[in-house]
């Protein structure tokens, strides 16, 4: 697959080849509107991948419905061997190796950046209090705002309380992160501290499915992109080659509307 | 090798049959889990239980309008609106008298209308309160009588919806413009002004309705210099006005804390006036904010007109409670309570669907 | 002069307040004493008009009837009471009987009010009509009508006292309301009050142990089920140790009336469920609009960690809620309060209906309202410390 992918160019990193997620011909319906239609999807371990698609194509549906935030009616999704199901413990555990960033940040306004980060930690995996404290600091500290700690989510700017909640995301030690247009509520100064913290991220070997306009970003740091339109994959390549020579018509027209921005 | 433009263009399907339609409708609404079945289950054998018997009561097993109160208690199974058509004048006029009470309906068809046109924001002109003012005289001439012919009524004898009506609108009326006054008050820099403001406004919001109305039927009199007397519908009417004038500068306040702190300095940087930035900027912005609960403040103001039953005014209330203690009539409450009930709630239910309204409005402008 | 106004209108000149109108501090002075002349003046005429009334009338001003006897009955009371005691004693019945009646009304208004908020937003459509439904009808009818009808119900719908209606062995319902067997008397129940408090200060431990070991092995301890295991169960074993009394004082009906048994009056009854369910209704707005201000997005936030279901209501959910629900939670306890006043007109011996009694009976109406006021005045007065203590102590979390 990541063969594939690779004409020409090689990939950025060398994959395991081992498969974290797996979707099958899965289709969507909000009441009688198709959302997702017949999405078939494999991702490896450690691979970085870029959905981009019009507004409306049905992006964040797909991706919200890995953690099963939306349910699927058709098809299989597997997601490190375990199947989304109706089963709520299954479902449980896929959320606990599975990070969510979101457009909006969606903090816990009651609770100080390090509360907010050490809560899943304690409540989920049972971790005692003052481990999951040090870990919590650990990652505050990798994405820069480890002396906010004491502070609450409403007292920091958007750029900052997106990275706690990538840190939050983070001290779950999550197997794989999901990022829904985790820039496009930032202001245009605080674009770039978000997105060096997702490239630091990327170095460090993290499984990522991130939805973004930032084709920078995707250029240099995404194994693969996804072109989504209507609700389908209507095109996946290599950065360099969905760019310079994409295949859909659609495809086209979608980037040529993005980069003459 | 996989290919990588995938199908362009998959069509719509439609969504599985067991996701949409009456079936999923009722599966997703009435049984998506075993708890919500099992209440859906109790619930309709409740109302299986308990709609029958109310509709025989209401209408099949009924007396109808012309039963008279010996009929009805021979049988007890069904409602006796008998009772309703033959007090119905009197529960809705009190003792105004009998072939005068065209007055009283014209007034709250009056009432009615006024209130009715003052929900169209066209109607929000200034032009639109001598409209008010004149609705307000005609009521009066209407009810008091004396002039062109129309034989004089004194008011101990108003009573029912009309009685109910005045009380509540009046009182709005007259207390509208103190209540601003003592909104600015609150939010006045000057701590005298400040102080007395919300002494007054916490006074009156921390006692009930009924202090209040006892203080004007036998405290308002040893105010008032010997020799001068008010009577019991005015004293009424001015514990209601101080009443209403505090709760709805509560909600002006609301309003006026609502608009940034940039219209006060855009007011200021034009170098207008205290009143002038107040009248021409704050206000008219800080009263459409506060139009909302400005009309839930009436909507509790008119179900709290019944209290005047207390100190011995007959309003509607109190009509439906004199025609109870007609002997002949006695135990037919039911019927009673059930009629002006839902008068009351007609009134207040509409009230509430328009404050509603206008709380959609509003945000939907905000947003833009 | 027009231009002149407006630059002399920003800081006073150095040196203290000019003495002219233009200048808006000096402007201010002049305001705030012209309004407060005004408010003694208005003030002055009245208490004079008033001092002139009764001494015309020869009313004695003063709280010295107080003392004197009452010499009326007092249908039911929490205290001893006789006619022959004092009007304050008379007045402390009415204060008391107010407040039992504001308690058992919060207590199941909040109750009734929560299950009916939350229903208003299940997922099941017919619950959600329902609870909507009764909102809708109970809010937009005055209380006093639901009174009215409540005791109406009561002393006319229901039997006279020899044909009481005898649903249950024992149980008694009738125009004098409604009788029921209560246990008899017996150290024991003392006993198990106090097993109540050791359950309660025990299971408060056991909460704070369970914390502190949370926070040490990161193992949870079902706290809140043993608290309640505790609270239940602790009292049921006193009771069985003092050796499982079954004893009830069942009433009996001797000529006219009921001997022995509990007794719930028709006007306490009509009161205490006309306040509960109309202030029920306005309590289902304030919860369900608390839950709902609370942004979906942070219910996706914790199912996204992989919290499940119940920590996410306990740590998520509801600690915002709170701040939205209390603030107006609390007025609608004032507003259940002060509403009991109603109880007058149906002749249950609230605060506000013996002190009517009592200023008819002794013409002191200036003392009867102040007292009124005076006792609701403290009511609000410590709901609103309360409040603004809840506001700090949440706005010092949020900042
Ligand atoms: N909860 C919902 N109910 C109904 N329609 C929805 C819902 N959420 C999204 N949609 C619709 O599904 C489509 C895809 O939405 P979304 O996945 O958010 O698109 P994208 O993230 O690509 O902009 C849109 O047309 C949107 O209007
Ligand atoms: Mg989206």
């Amino acid at each position: 697959m990541s063969q594939a992918m690779s004409q020409g160019t090689k990939p950025k990193h060398t994959l395991s080849g081992e498969e974290i997620i797996r979707c099958t011909g899965v289709n969507k319906w909000y009441g009688e509107f198709h959302v997702l239609k017949n999405v078939n999807l494999s991702v490896q371990k450690g691979e970085r991948i870029v959905v981009c698609g019009p507004s409306g194509s049905g992006k964040s549906t797909m991706i919200r419905c890995l953690n099963r935030l939306e349910e699927h009616q058709k098809g299989t999704i597997v997601i490190d061997g375990i199947e989304l199901t109706n089963n709520l413990k299954n479902i449980e555990l896929v959320r606990r190796e599975v990070g969510m960033v979101f457009q909006h940040f969606n903090l816990f306004p009651h609770l100080t950046v390090l509360e907010n980060c050490t809560l899943a930690p304690i409540w989920v995996r049972k971790m005692p209090k003052a481990e999951a404290e040090e870990r919590a600091m650990s990652y505050l500290k990798r994405v820069r705002i480890a002396e906010q700690a004491k502070k609450y989510p409403g007292q920091l700017s958007g750029g900052q309380q997106q990275r706690v909640a990538i840190a939050r995301s983070l001290c779950m030690s999550p197997k794989v992160m999901l990022f829904d247009e985790p820039t496009s509520a930032l202001d245009p100064e605080m674009v770039k501290e978000v997105l060096d913290v997702m490239i630091g991220l990327a170095e460090d070997g993290m499984t990522m499915l991130c939805v973004t306009h930032e084709m920078g970003f995707a250029k240099s740091v995404a194994d693969r992109v996804i072109f989504m339109d209507r609700g389908e994959i209507v095109e996946q390549d290599t950065p360099d080659a969905f760019f310079s020579n994409p295949k859909s018509e659609r495809t086209r027209l979608f980037l040529s509307q993005i980069l003459n921005h | 090798m996989t290919d990588n433009v995938q199908s362009v263009g998959l069509p719509d399907e439609r969504p599985p049959a067991n996701t949409v339609g009456p079936i999923a409708w009722l599966r997703n609404n009435l049984f998506n889990s075993w708890y919500n079945a099992i209440l859906t289950i109790l619930v309709l054998g409740l109302l299986a239980s308990a709609i029958p018997p109310f509709l025989n009561w209401l209408l099949f097993r009924a007396h109808g309008f012309d039963a008279t109160s010996t009929v009805c208690r021979q049988d007890a199974g069904g409602a006796c609106w008998g009772f309703i058509s033959e007090k119905l004048r009197f529960i809705m006029f009190g003792m105004f008298p009998w072939e005068q009470q065209w007055r009283p309906l014209v007034t709250i068809a009056v009432f009615i209308a006024l209130l009715v046109a003052s929900c169209d924001r066209r109607f929000w002109k200034p032009w639109f309160g001598l409209v008010w003012a004149a609705g307000l005289a005609l009521v009066a001439v209407l009810m008091w009588g004396g002039v062109f012919g129309l034989t004089y009524v004194e008011n101990t004898l108003w009573g029912g919806l009309p009685l109910t009506i005045i009380l509540s609108v009046i009182g709005l009326a007259v207390a509208f413009p103190v209540s601003i006054l003592l909104a600015l008050g609150r939010r006045s820099n000057m701590p005298a002004v400040k102080v007395l403001c919300v002494t007054y406004i916490e006074l009156i919001r921390g006692v009930p309705l009924i202090s209040l109305l006892f203080m004007a039927s036998v405290m308002l009199p040893l105010f008032l210099p010997n020799g001068v007397s008010i009577d019991k519908l005015l004293r009424a009417q001015i514990a209601f006005i101080m009443f209403a004038a505090a709760y709805m500068a509560e909600a002006i306040r609301g309003g006026l804390q609502a608009i940034p702190k940039g219209q006060y300095e855009a007011a200021d940087g034009l170098g207008l006036g205290y009143w002038q930035k107040m009248r021409k900027i704050i206000l008219p912005q800080a009263l459409a904010i506060a139009i909302p609960p400005l009309v839930n403040t009436f909507i509790s103001f008119f179900k709290d007109t019944s209290l005047v039953i207390i100190i011995g005014l007959y309003d509607l209330l109190g009509t439906a409670k004199a025609a109870l203690s007609d002997p002949s009539w006695r135990g037919f409450y039911r019927e009673a309570y059930l009629f002006i009930g839902v008068i009351y709630w007609i009134f207040c239910f509409s009230m509430s669907k328009y404050s509603q309204k206008l709380e959609r409005d509003l945000n939907r402008g905000h947003r833009r | 002069m027009a231009t002149e106004t407006r630059t002399t209108q920003g800081a006073p000149p150095p040196g203290g307040v000019s003495f002219s109108l233009s200048d808006p501090t000096f402007r201010a002075i002049v305001y705030q004493i012209l309004v407060v002349g005004a408010v003694v003046l208005v003030g002055w005429f009245l208490i004079s008009n008033t001092l002139d009334n009764l001494a015309r009338r020869s009313i004695a001003t003063g709280y010295h009837f107080l003392e004197r006897e009452a010499a009326f009955g007092i249908g039911e009371s929490l205290i001893d009471y006789s006619p022959k005691d004092t009007y304050g004693r008379a007045f402390l019945v009415g204060v008391l009987n107010t407040l039992k009646v504001s308690i058992i009304g919060v207590i199941l208004a909040t109750i009734i009010g929560t299950i009916i908020g939350v229903a208003r937003l299940s997922s099941n459509w017919l619950i959600a009509k329902l609870a909507s439904t009764y909102v809708e009808i109970i809010r937009n009818i005055p209380p006093l009508l639901q009174l009215f009808f409540w005791y109406a119900l009561v002393s006319d719908g229901l039997p006279p006292v020899r044909q009481a209606l005898n649903p249950i062995p024992g149980v008694f319902l009738s125009q004098r309301g409604l009788r029921v067997p209560v246990p008899a008397p017996d150290p024991v129940w003392a006993n198990m009050g106090i097993a109540l408090l050791v359950a309660i200060v025990a299971a408060w431990g056991v909460s704070r142990w369970a914390r502190a070991r949370q926070a040490r092995t990161g193992q949870p301890f079902p706290a809140g089920w043993t608290g309640l295991g505790l609270i239940v169960g602790l009292p049921i074993l006193t009771w069985l140790a003092g050796g499982a009394p079954l004893a009830m004082d069942v009433p009996k009906l001797t000529g006219f009336n009921f001997t022995g048994g509990g007794a719930i009056s028709p006007e306490f009854f009509a009161i205490l469920t006309g306040l509960t369910l109309y202030t029920a209704a306005f309590i289902a707005e304030v919860v369900r609009s608390g839950i709902k201000a609370v942004n979906w997005g942070q219910t996706e936030a914790a199912r996204a960690l992989g919290l499940p279901s119940s920590p996410t209501l306990r740590l998520v959910i509801l600690p915002q809620a709170l701040r939205v629900i209390v603030p107006p939670l609390t007025s609608q306890y004032l507003n259940l309060t002060k509403n009991s006043s109603l109880a007058l007109a149906i002749g249950y011996p609230d605060l506000v209906s013996i002190a009517n009694t009592t200023l008819n009976q002794t013409g002191q109406a200036i003392e009867g309202v102040t007292m009124i006021m005076g006792t609701y005045l403290v009511i609000s007065l410590s709901i609103s410390i309360f409040m603004n203590w809840y506001n700090k102590r949440i706005a010092l979390v949020e900042r």
